[in-house]
């Protein structure tokens, strides 16, 4: 008899590590920047780019910058001119808020995280008492910014509102109340009640053909025609309206995406298990279309917060309307570019925390079988 | 000043619409300021030397000095000003409808203004002009030798039309490169994406200033456009277009008379001068004709100084914008700012 061509081997052969190209920092690279041709010059031009930017960006922000003197001419020709900063910051967060009433926002925006915390944070203990707490905080939070119900604190002028604080006013208020506005109106729009259904196409319509900034610009001139003129609606509250009844527009229509893709077999199923309208949409429609429409409702939410700079055209002052009022003053004449990337690392900070969040949120929802 | 033609056309559309209330429901403008308490004045978002905010948080500004004059001569406290800022598209309507009392901004006095759109114009309160900056390195020294240049020009203006008419009536040939926003024409001006930069002369005065060189670059002596700038109220309250006018006056009478805020205290204690003695009050009954407090020409002066101080403060030569006087001299030193004498 031959030999076997093959032999028992009585102990295991122990584990080595995958090839070096394939783990590590080497085999991220070659996996993602360098896998083919086009991939590796995309990988050089973009390195070349970054080389020739990154460098004299930074040169410019901080190495040769200014960052303190009383005007303009204070800095130096090629950095950039951060000396309004300590004197501006003030304005920027808060626009022309009096100065020494500045500590109710502050206690406003504080006091915002708990009123967030049961929406956006599971198993946070006392949930039931902190969304009982949310209710309410729209109105502590006017109270402390407008003030003067119960004159325990001085009233407040709303057109003072500005700089950062306005921004985050008008875009939490146009979220908060975008979204349920938005739900009921996709509702609507798939109603069988013709009434509702004609009020639902009609608002969406009409609302989303027309550009916020003529929204906007009707509030403003158009409303105190209209209205008695003892009624004196504020111009923040005007601005709030027309922001949410803008965002809710688009909302209804990201809703109704996620409605429409949930099988007809699910409307049905709900309807045998005996649910009625207000049921089988609170607990087997909305759940399954609202996950669907995180992005497209995220999306929303991020237009809408960059769309407050528009207020300057009813002449409130925002955070960018305030930077444009800043550089018009002659001792700090066309520093545009240093405001404009002050201003954009605020919306940056915002637009970008919520995208994260949405990730997190879609990942944590995510139970589809794959 | 200048405005877009479309949302000049959309102004003027609304402005009609509105006007047969607005007429109706505001004929005594001077009674509900001195109820509220304060003038609604409407100013700038934001322009160089008219309307600014200062570190505090405070309107200041060669427009707003007039209003915080009105707000002196009116209620008798310089500070009682409401701004209302507005942008070239809804200053008429926000006049028009009534949210402010009065415009300050910047706005050009033209004939369909003052009669279609149904405002009166007190009068004008700065002469300015379109003109033209360039580098001195373009070895011009007139508009008229630009022949060829590029020009970057704001689309949509009154600027454009004046542009193309100055070409043509000259027989000279520009390349136009448009440009959106006053901010974007200086950074492509800077960045040399045009032979020269036009505008009015008073923004290119703001906008020389920026430049970390300002000495090498000129604005060229043609002013190709009549732009006179002044304050305006709604048509159909000749009372309050009166107060408004001739506190306008008592500050160019003030500078032509040589009361400052500095001396108008001492002055209205009584001078040699019956001019000034009529305008601060201590002879005549021009407060009782205008219908206002006998002190009021001496606290519209005391608010921010007389016209030419005013100037001085936020244009004038120690001012980064450094304009001269020119045509906003007094008449009698070469000037047009010439006020009707009170008596």
């Amino acid at each position: 008899m031959t030999q076997p061509f093959f032999r028992q081997k009585d102990e295991m052969l122990s584990e080595r590590p995958p090839p070096a190209s394939t783990v590590g920092i080497i085999g991220w690279l070659r996996s993602n920047l360098f896998s083919n041709w086009i991939n590796t010059s995309l990988t050089l031009l973009s390195l070349y780019i970054l080389w020739m930017a990154v460098p004299s960006l930074i040169e410019w922000a901080f190495i040769k910058a200014q960052l303190s003197g009383d005007d303009r001419f204070a800095c130096s020709e090629d950095g950039a001119c951060w000396a309004w900063l300590d004197q501006r910051i003030g304005q920027f967060l808060y626009g022309l808020y009096p100065a020494k009433e500045t500590w109710r926002i502050n206690i406003a925006f504080v006091l915002l995280f708990p009123a967030l915390a049961p929406w956006l944070i599971d198993n946070i203990p006392g949930k039931k008492w902190l969304r009982w707490y949310s209710i309410f905080y729209p109105f502590i939070a006017a109270w402390l910014l407008v003030g003067g119900w119960f004159g325990i604190i001085e009233g407040v002028t709303t057109n003072n509102l500005g700089g950062f604080a306005l921004n985050l006013t008008v875009g939490l208020a146009g979220i908060v109340l975008s979204l349920p506005i938005g739900i009921m109106l996709a509702l609507g729009r798939q109603s069988r009640l013709p009434l509702i259904r004609w009020f639902s196409v009609i608002f969406i319509e009409t609302v989303r053909g027309v550009p916020l900034i003529t929204l906007l610009f009707v509030s403003n001139i158009l409303l105190p025609i209209f209205l008695p003129p003892d009624v004196a609606l504020d111009a923040v509250i005007r601005v709030i309206i027309m922001v949410s009844a803008f965002a809710s527009a688009y909302m209804a229509e990201v809703i109704r995406g996620g409605l429409q893709a949930i099988p007809k077999g699910q409307y049905e199923a709900a309807s045998a298990m005996g649910l009625g309208y207000w049921q089988s949409m609170r607990l087997i429609i909305l759940p399954q279309a609202l996950k669907i429409s995180i992005p497209g409702i995220v999306n929303t939410f991020i237009g809408l917060f960059k769309d407050t700079t528009l207020v300057i055209v009813i002449g409130l002052f925002d955070i960018l309307g305030i930077a444009n009022a800043m550089v018009s003053n002659p001792d700090w004449l066309g520093l545009s570019s240093e405001t404009y990337v002050f201003v954009s690392l605020f919306f940056f900070a915002v637009c970008f925390s919520m995208s994260r969040y949405s990730m997190r949120l879609e990942r944590k929802l995510d139970t589809d079988k794959r | 000043m200048k405005i877009k033609m479309i949302t000049r056309a959309a102004a003027v559309a609304s402005v009609f619409a509105l006007s047969g209330i607005a007429a109706t429901a505001q004929a005594a403008t001077l009674e509900d300021v001195k109820a509220a308490g304060e003038l609604k004045c409407g100013i700038n978002t934001g322009l160089p030397g008219f309307a600014f905010t200062d570190d505090n948080g405070k309107w200041a500004g060669f427009d707003v000095a007039y209003c915080r004059a009105l707000a002196a001569a009116v209620l008798g406290d310089a500070d009682k000003v409401k701004y209302v800022n507005l942008t070239g598209k809804n200053r008429f309507p926000a006049l028009a409808s009534g949210e402010i009392d009065i415009l300050s901004r910047n706005t050009t006095w033209t004939f369909s203004r003052d009669l279609d759109l149904g405002f009166t114009f007190l009068g004008v309160s700065y002469y300015d002009g379109q003109g033209f900056l360039g580098r001195t390195s373009l070895g011009v020294k007139s508009a008229k030798q630009l022949d060829g240049a590029s020009v970057c020009i704001q689309t949509g203006t009154t600027t454009e039309l004046n542009l193309a008419d100055f070409f043509r009536v000259n027989k000279i040939k520009y390349e136009p490169v448009p440009i959106e926003t006053n901010e974007e024409a200086r950074k492509a001006y800077e960045a040399e994406r045009c032979d020269v930069y036009t505008t009015d002369a008073s923004g290119l005065a703001a906008t020389r200033s920026t430049f970390t060189k300002p000495s090498e670059h000129m604005v060229f002596p043609e002013i190709i456009s009549k732009e006179p700038l002044g304050p305006l109220v709604r048509q159909g309250d000749d009372r309050w277009a009166d107060i408004g006018r001739w506190v306008l006056f008592a500050l160019i009478n003030a500078e032509e008379l040589g009361v400052t805020q500095a001396n108008v205290d001492e002055m209205a204690k009584g001078t040699n001068n019956p001019e000034i003695n009529r305008m601060l009050g201590t002879e005549g009954s021009l407060a009782a004709m205008i219908g206002l407090d006998k002190s009021w020409a001496i606290n519209a002066i005391k608010a921010g100084g007389n016209y030419g101080e005013i100037f001085e403060k936020y244009l004038g030569k120690d001012t980064p914008l450094a304009i001269a006087r020119g045509l906003n001299a007094q008449w009698n030193n070469g000037g047009l700012i010439y006020a009707p004498p009170m008596r």
